[in-house]
């Protein structure tokens, strides 16, 4: 197994489905020639040539349109668009059309296509380059909405997400990108949309997370129980929508506690579906308040200041504190 | 360094053939076989009546709201004709005079513009796309289908229908670009009929014709009397046959109107003059048609009337049927059909919900 960072895990996921499938094209801006500004599709255009993975022009909402048609006809693309805070222009073919031709044809045809992009903060990047804006995408009905937390499932997902007969939104942490290195097997590996992970086992209080939140939670959960002894539990969602509620609510049912961490900021994001359905369905095992740690219902702010805004481990020690000290 | 001038290829053409008193040009006449002529009216007539009883379905709280094709017989069948089966249409919402000629059940139309998803169905050997109503944006449906015929290889072109308001969206100029850079064989059919609602041609464009847009994508356009079907025939056909031979796309500007409102939900006379309708139901594509076959001795005024007669009994049986799966077709849990290619776990739950709640509403009957 070779350690790789989620760069080169991503980028293997695309070279390994595109060998085995001729249906499978990349498109995007600077995708080609460039390898992608962050070098995800890097050497794909040497090994299966500027017909599979195409150097678009700059137009977001042609990327994602012209997708759906190539889709609908039978093959398989995978967009780029280069940071999810230009995706706006291409948000409508989404919301009207990826979403919906196999309702509209009632079934005479779907859109198995992939959208990736870069979203979150964490790396002193310019306006509209830091956005967590998932919560978009997975308030759609007809696509589903996937977050990687590390090469290994970033790896894993992509392939999933490149098989799935509907559109995938697949949103990478700029963060992550090359914060570390994991073994990733050679051998093909997937993992299925729509199911999230226990990633730590624990009895005192389940933490729900994902993306490049998973690690200032993981290590939330690690200093509480090296200073306190608590044994947190800690969920990675990987699917944001539709949302596996089964494995969290089983968790906070044993533990009576949950925190919920995202950077997407707090109000109608997405912990309030988690908070929502926590309430639903494990409401009479709650010992304490559901709480959020997220990003604040204002625009990131530019770089100087984006730490104080992301969230972090000592944020999360804390709300995790009162909660678990809340009778 | 001197200004001077840049040669950039500016031709634009209009095409004309049969004119507004139903007078063929002679050298510009296309040969389309007697029988072929005879079907084209026959489907002209076919979408008129088919509109007009659409409008009185609509008037009479049968249907919801529509937008009606007439007026737009020409640019619809002249255009569609030039199709093989296996070639893909996008149409946008106001078509549905092509839709039938590529074989459409006019119930499925019925259905779906009575609120039935069942009727946005498509049938398992066409190639047609459902109809898109977010203006122009199905535009990069079609150039995404042509990306992919170039990268099969195979002889397929794609046809996509939008209005002159569609011209003004980025959607349409993102979609010309594309085609133009990848040579994708689309022809881009847009049918100026001269208001998008309430707007006029003239303000959404500074430009003279609309045709002239291809100009700055580097493909060909060509602007044509949009209710003269053997110049609208004549067009596409030159199109789809390059685009076919690996020519790239065309765009083509039908020149026509809208004889009746945008949709239902609209009153025409709020912005615009009976003169100016009148002006245009004197250029009826119909009328020009039904002269020119006349003038040739391919039809005479019994094979008009029969085909009358024919058409309305079709569209009779259409509401018929369509009336027919409606009573049929009461199951509220069918909106959980297509939503994914599996229900997700939430889905099924939400589903359960609201079968629980039909079974609790079946009880208090």
């Amino acid at each position: 197994m070779a350690k790789m960072t989620m760069v080169q895990a991503l980028n293997m996921a695309l070279r390994q489905e595109m060998e085995k499938d001729d249906r499978v094209v990349v498109l995007g801006e600077d995708v080609g020639v460039d390898g992608g500004v962050f070098r995800i599709t890097d050497g794909l255009i040497d090994q299966f040539g500027d017909n599979r993975s195409l150097d678009t022009p700059l137009a977001e909402s042609a990327i994602v349109g012209m997708s759906i048609g190539m889709a609908i006809y039978g093959l398989r693309p995978v967009c780029e668009i280069q940071f999810s805070g230009f995706s706006y222009h291409n948000f409508h073919q989404i919301e009207n059309h990826a979403s919906r031709y196999r309702w509209r044809s009632q079934g005479r045809y779907h859109v198995p296509m992939v959208l990736r992009a870069p979203y979150s903060g964490g790396v002193r990047a310019l306006e509209h380059h830091s956005e967590s804006r998932e919560i978009y995408y997975a308030h759609t009905p007809g696509i589903k909405m996937v977050i990687p937390s590390g090469p290994r499932n970033a790896r894993s997902l992509l392939i999933s997400a490149i098989r799935d007969p509907d559109p995938v939104i697949f949103f990478e942490s700029k963060a992550l990108y090359r914060a570390f290195r994991e073994e990733v097997p050679e051998n093909e590996e997937t993992l299925p949309i729509g199911k999230s992970q226990v990633v730590r086992q624990g009895s005192d209080l389940t933490m729900i997370s994902y993306g490049a939140m998973m690690r200032p939670t993981l290590e939330a959960a690690s200093e509480l129980e090296e200073n306190d002894g608590v044994q947190a539990e800690v969920i990675d969602l990987l699917t944001i929508s539709p949302l596996d509620d089964e494995t969290f609510v089983r968790s906070v049912k044993k533990t009576g506690r949950a925190i919920i961490v995202h950077e997407a900021p707090r109000s109608f994001g997405p912990g309030a579906e988690i908070a929502a359905r926590l309430v639903e369905k494990a409401f009479f095992y709650l010992e304490a308040p559901i709480s959020r740690v997220a990003g604040f219902d204002i625009i990131i702010p530019l770089f100087s200041r984006e730490k104080s805004y992301i969230p972090n481990t000592q944020r999360i020690v804390r709300e995790a504190k009162k909660i678990l000290n809340s009778a | 360094m001197p200004r001077k001038q840049l040669n950039i290829p500016c031709k634009m053409e209009h095409l004309s053939i049969l004119n507004e008193a139903g007078e063929v040009d002679n050298d510009l006449e296309p040969d389309i076989p007697e029988d072929l002529l005879l079907k084209l009216y026959r489907a002209m007539l076919l979408g008129r009546r088919f509109d007009e009883r659409m409008l009185s379905l609509q008037r009479q709280g049968r249907i919801g709201t529509f937008a009606p094709t007439s007026g737009q017989e020409a640019s619809q069948v002249g255009s569609a004709a030039v199709l093989r089966p296996t070639d893909w249409m996008v149409p946008s919402f106001r078509e549905a005079a092509a839709q039938i000629w590529r074989g459409a059940p006019m119930e499925n139309i019925i259905l779906y513009f009575g609120g039935y998803n069942e009727g946005g169905r498509i049938e398992d050997n066409s190639k047609d796309l459902p109809i898109s109503v977010p203006v122009a944006s199905q535009i990069l449906h079609a150039v995404g289908l042509g990306w992919a015929v170039n990268y099969r290889k195979t002889d397929e072109v794609v046809m996509t229908f939008f209005g002159d308001g569609a011209t003004s969206e980025g959607d349409f100029h993102e979609g010309m670009n594309f085609a133009g850079v990848y040579q994708t064989p689309v022809i881009f059919l847009c049918q100026n009929n001269h208001w998008a609602i309430s707007v006029p041609r003239s303000k959404q464009t500074r430009s003279e014709t609309l045709a002239q847009k291809a100009l700055g994508y580097g493909i060909p356009g060509i602007q044509v009397d949009g209710n003269d079907i053997l110049a609208v025939y004549a067009a596409a056909k030159e199109a789809v046959d390059r685009a076919r031979s690996g020519g790239g796309p065309t765009m083509i500007e039908c020149v026509t109107y809208r004889i009746t409102m945008h949709t239902t939900a609209d009153d025409p006379k709020r912005y615009r003059t009976d003169e100016e309708v009148e002006g245009w139901k004197k250029k009826d594509p119909l009328v020009r048609f039904e002269k020119y076959l006349t003038d040739k001795g391919v039809a005479a005024k019994d094979t008009f009337q029969a085909l009358e007669t024919e058409v309305k009994e079709d569209i009779q049986t259409a509401v018929d049927r369509a009336e027919e799966l409606m009573k049929k077709l009461d199951d509220p849990l069918h909106m959980f059909e297509h939503a994914y290619a599996e229900l997700p776990p939430s889905l099924k739950e939400q589903r359960a919900e609201l079968a629980e709640e039909l079974k609790g509403m079946h009880k208090e009957k």
